[in-house]
């Protein structure tokens, strides 16, 4: 497989939307108007707890253009429940969270809708609704809302997976992991590590606002474009919360600016469904940036206690690990993938790890790239460096000395297939930026990432034209040059130019059903629909050529894009292109059509390591990234332009987490910082260039060897940099994100001590 | 009341009925239907909505519709020359400079922007010059690559 010459993998086309995103004719989800739209708004909570006593629209009703109002009373209750990305999503929640019906749980949780002739008259109807609020004390960390007495969010929720559990309690679940004796492999250590450290909720940033138009019809059918990346999952949660049949919901994808995971669970669309109901006009609905930070699904605030212990030669006998993730307003944070991600790089023989899904008065979490693993790996590979220090051994011997290959275990049951741990240490080792020279005040810091990559429901319809070009139909947004991808995988089933494929992403009427753009797996697993449905049209060209040349189709040789007939075939002409065999179509059968559908499995595991260079000025505590280098198994790059900007944005991303990202809450409750300007993601002049080194260790899953590159790249910065200022100040920071005002505080309480902190 | 305002967008004149507090950004998008310029957090912090407004870079999300009164507007739209590109829209093709695209308008604005007051920038000032405008999905590598070969794709072009 990885011997395998590829003739169109592993080139870099001009991806097939791109002319339309570079000048502005790529329509996104605030760019439909519909005529005789509406304009929809929200009225959001002042609250971050409170009880719901009354909500009077009868001012509201009365302004002029104002043509429907909707609270969660137009809602009906749902217990329905949704495989949705990454977990199984309960729809009651979802709902709850789209429009609250007793309670707010969190600042910004919406309580009414309206639909307007304008944006003016929607916003004036918005202040004339009249909610009365019993209101009550918030909890916003995972230690407030565990405290004894704490305020609870849900009256009837008690933790799951505890026997004989006792509610209300706001800890939602409870999970564990385990391999081993862990008290005996403590004992037999010669150092032990333990360290309890801190993350902020973060918001996955994407620069397109939530956005949508939701028309329903006489007919009682509702067609809803929108930003999304699972249009099949938006047609699902509308049918369900709105409450009507899904064969009534059309879901018209716009391009998507962006989602990381942030635009698979909906807050717009069942809201713009109902308006249009009441009023019998389209309606838009378009998220502000202040709601966006206060009202979609940012990911987990978290408290993470890590001890490790290892011998003098590195080898690490025990290791466990507590992890308490914020949830936000409803169960569902991705506690248990941070549990099995935590250690997933490593073969250690004895572990223990629980970990702790606990709700707080913030937004609901969504997924964000590579869910709860940066903040595990944050954890465990800040332990490690402390570690790797106390015993003067080198940072990368260290974790080869415990990595994972293939047929380890890994800590969440399976055994691994082939993996790159070992191959991507060896090259961090190699590289020359791994022994570069530093300078005063800098530091240099190594850590390693993992996720699992998503497979799932696939679909995909390859079409042929007769002069030999082909469209490739599939129902997944492309958020980042996957249509350039299938594009080069039909070329090269098929031997035609990428330029005469036309790579299509069609609504949930077009399109065979597909799940979200998410969990690296459309590349993978949409990618294999793909490589099917052109093998498929293949077989068909091959079956046409045994027709023209009258043999048995299983003489017929498929080379480089032509037929070849068996030797002695006399009837000319021969080899024959498809653009030969798509002449004929009309005489050999008709129109040729391939398709292909599947549930692909979990694919292969993904890893990645990172070096960061840094300066902090020890006057500011400002940190200056100097220097930053990825690497990656990424199986095989199909476009491998695409697959460096998943790793440089990643990188940038959780560098962003690492020095300055975080949702900052006054005491009532309320996010203080909803905007681009306090809310601080990284700029150009905040970055050097990031170099990415890819590694190839095929995927045996995938016909070209292919994983998920996506989410592994946002795993290991958080560590990366916090080790580099470990090393650059001499001190272990904990606590993220590492802004100016803690690393200087960090730097003057190190100053104050009369004996080094290292 | 509306105000009847008369511009000039792209080159060609323009006319458009605004409220007197609406933005230039909601009239490009809403009145006049160029939705190249795109809005990321109407607080002028994410540069998605860049325009040139008499050749000067601004968030058309802080102007307001009336100012462009008797003023030329260039929007996204505008950059390209009948059926060719603008080098930098080319460039950014060529070095995969965009993955979702919703800020490569704006940075391709703001780049032609720089390119226009300073036609051989050194990759720090490409760096701060485009620190207005967020892209979440690249890491900016490719971007500010973009942008520094098209400089000097322009500087061949012009000796």
């Amino acid at each position: 497989m990885s011997e395998r010459v590829f003739k169109y993998i592993g080139t870099r086309p001009i991806r097939h939307d791109g002319v339309d995103k570079v000048t502005g004719r790529a329509n996104y989800g605030a760019d439909l108007t519909l005529p005789g739209m509406l304009h929809g708004a929200v009225l959001r909570s002042p609250h971050a707890h409170a009880r719901i006593v009354s909500i009077d629209t009868s001012a509201a009703e009365a302004v002029a253009g104002i043509k429907a109002i909707v609270t969660g009373k137009d809602f009906p209750e749902t217990t329905a429940k949704l495989a949705l990305g990454e977990a199984a999503i309960d729809l009651h929640d979802i709902a709850d969270n789209v429009i609250a019906r007793t309670k707010v749980l969190y600042g910004g949780h919406a309580v009414a809708a309206v639909a307007a002739t304008n944006p003016d008259a929607a916003r004036e109807a918005l202040s004339k609704i009249n909610v009365v609020y019993d209101v009550l004390k918030p909890v916003l960390t995972v230690d407030q809302a565990t405290a004894p007495n704490a305020p609870i969010l849900h009256d009837a929720m008690v933790t799951k997976g505890v026997k004989d559990a006792k509610g209300p309690t706001n800890v939602a679940a409870r999970m564990e992991l385990k391999r081993g004796d862990v008290e005996k492999g403590f004992a037999e250590a010669d150092v032990v590590v333990e360290r309890e450290y801190r993350t902020p909720t973060v918001h996955q940033g994407y620069i397109e606002p939530h956005a949508c138009v939701a028309r329903f019809g006489e007919d009682g059918r509702a067609v809803v474009w929108c930003s999304t990346q699972g249009p099949f999952a938006v047609r699902d949660q509308v049918a369900a919360i709105v409450g009507i049949d899904p064969a009534l919901v059309k879901v018209i994808p716009s391009e998507i600016g962006g989602g990381f995971g942030g635009k698979i669970v909906v807050y717009l669309e069942p809201l713009a469904v109902a308006l249009s109901r009441k009023a019998q006009r389209p309606v838009k609905m378009v998220m502000s940036r202040d709601e966006v930070f206060k009202a979609s699904g940012p990911t987990s605030g978290t408290k993470i206690r890590v001890k490790i212990g290892a011998k003098r030669d590195g080898t690490v006998t025990a290791a466990s690990a507590s992890l308490y993730y914020e949830a936000g307003a409803y169960r569902g944070s991705p506690a248990g993938a941070g549990m099995a991600c935590a250690y997933a790089p490593y073969k250690f023989p004895n572990f223990f790890i629980e970990a702790f899904d606990v709700v707080v008065n913030k937004p609901k979490v969504a997924a964000y790239r590579a869910p709860g693993s940066p903040m595990a790996s944050f954890a465990v590979e800040s332990t490690l460096d402390e570690i790797a220090r106390e015993l003067r051994l080198d940072a990368v011997d260290l974790r080869l000395k415990n990595a994972a290959a293939e047929g380890d275990h890994a800590p969440y049951g399976p055994a691994y297939g082939p993996i790159g741990v070992k191959t991507i240490l060896d090259a961090v080792k190699n590289h020359p930026h791994w022994s570069a020279p530093l300078g005063r005040n800098q530091g240099r810091g190594l850590a390693l990432g993992f996720w699992f990559n998503g497979g799932m429901n696939s679909s995909a319809t390859v079409l042929l034209n007769p002069d030999g070009s082909a469209a490739v139909i599939t129902g997944n947004p492309d958020i980042g040059g996957t249509r350039a991808a299938q594009a080069l995988m039909v070329s090269e089933e098929l031997g035609i130019p990428v330029e005469r494929v036309r790579p299509i992403v069609a609504d949930t009427d077009t399109s065979g059903m597909t799940d979200v753009t998410g969990g690296s797996r459309v590349c993978y697993a949409t990618g294999m629909a793909v490589i099917n449905a052109a093998r498929d049209v293949r077989e068909q060209l091959r079956a046409r050529a045994a027709k023209i040349w009258d043999v048995d189709v299983e003489s017929i040789k498929w080379e480089d894009g032509q037929a070849i007939p068996p030797p002695g075939v006399e009837k000319a002409p021969h080899p024959l292109g498809v653009a030969d065999i798509g002449a004929k179509m009309a005489h050999t059968g008709g129109p040729i059509v391939g398709r292909a559908s599947l549930y692909a499995p979990m694919a292969g595991p993904g890893f990645g390591a990172h070096i960061c260079d840094l300066e902090v000025d020890p006057e500011t505590g400002r940190t200056t990234i100097l220097r930053y280098t990825a690497f990656q198994d990424v199986g095989k790059a199909v476009h491998p332009s695409y697959v460096e900007g998943q790793i440089q944005g990643g990188a940038a991303q959780g560098i962003g987490w690492a020095l300055n990202e975080e949702y900052v809450y006054n005491p009532s409750g309320l996010m203080e910082n909803a905007g681009f300007l306090d809310y601080r993601m990284p700029v150009a002049s905040d970055l050097p260039m990031i170099e990415t080194v890819l590694i190839e260790v095929a995927n045996p899953l995938h016909p070209y060897g292919v994983r998920g590159v996506g989410e592994v790249p946002i795993v290991p910065p958080l560590a990366a940099v916090a080790n580099a200022v470990r090393q650059a100040t001499g001190i272990r920071f904990t606590e993220l994100p590492l802004s100016p005002p803690r690393v200087l505080a960090g730097i003057e309480q190190a100053s104050r001590q009369p004996v080094g902190v290292s | 009341m509306k105000l009847h305002i008369e511009t000039t967008i792209n080159g060609e004149p323009a006319e458009y009925l605004c409220e007197p507090h609406e933005t230039l950004l909601s009239v490009l998008r809403n009145g006049v239907g160029l939705t190249g310029t795109k809005e990321g957090c109407s607080t002028g912090d994410c540069g998605a909505c860049s325009v040139l407004l008499d050749g000067r870079l601004v968030p058309s999300c802080l102007v307001l519709a009336p100012e462009a009164q008797g003023r030329t507007v260039t929007t996204i739209e505008g950059l390209a020359r009948g059926d060719r590109l603008h080098p930098l829209q080319q460039k950014f093709l060529e070095h995969a400079a965009l993955q979702c695209g919703i800020c490569t308008p704006g940075f391709i604005v703001a780049a032609a922007a720089l390119l226009d007051k300073n036609p051989n920038p050194t990759e720090t000032e490409v760096r701060y010059w485009l620190a207005g405008n967020l892209c979440r999905c690249t890491g900016y590598d490719k971007i500010i690559k973009a942008v520094l070969d098209s400089s000097a794709q322009l500087q061949k072009a012009a000796v």
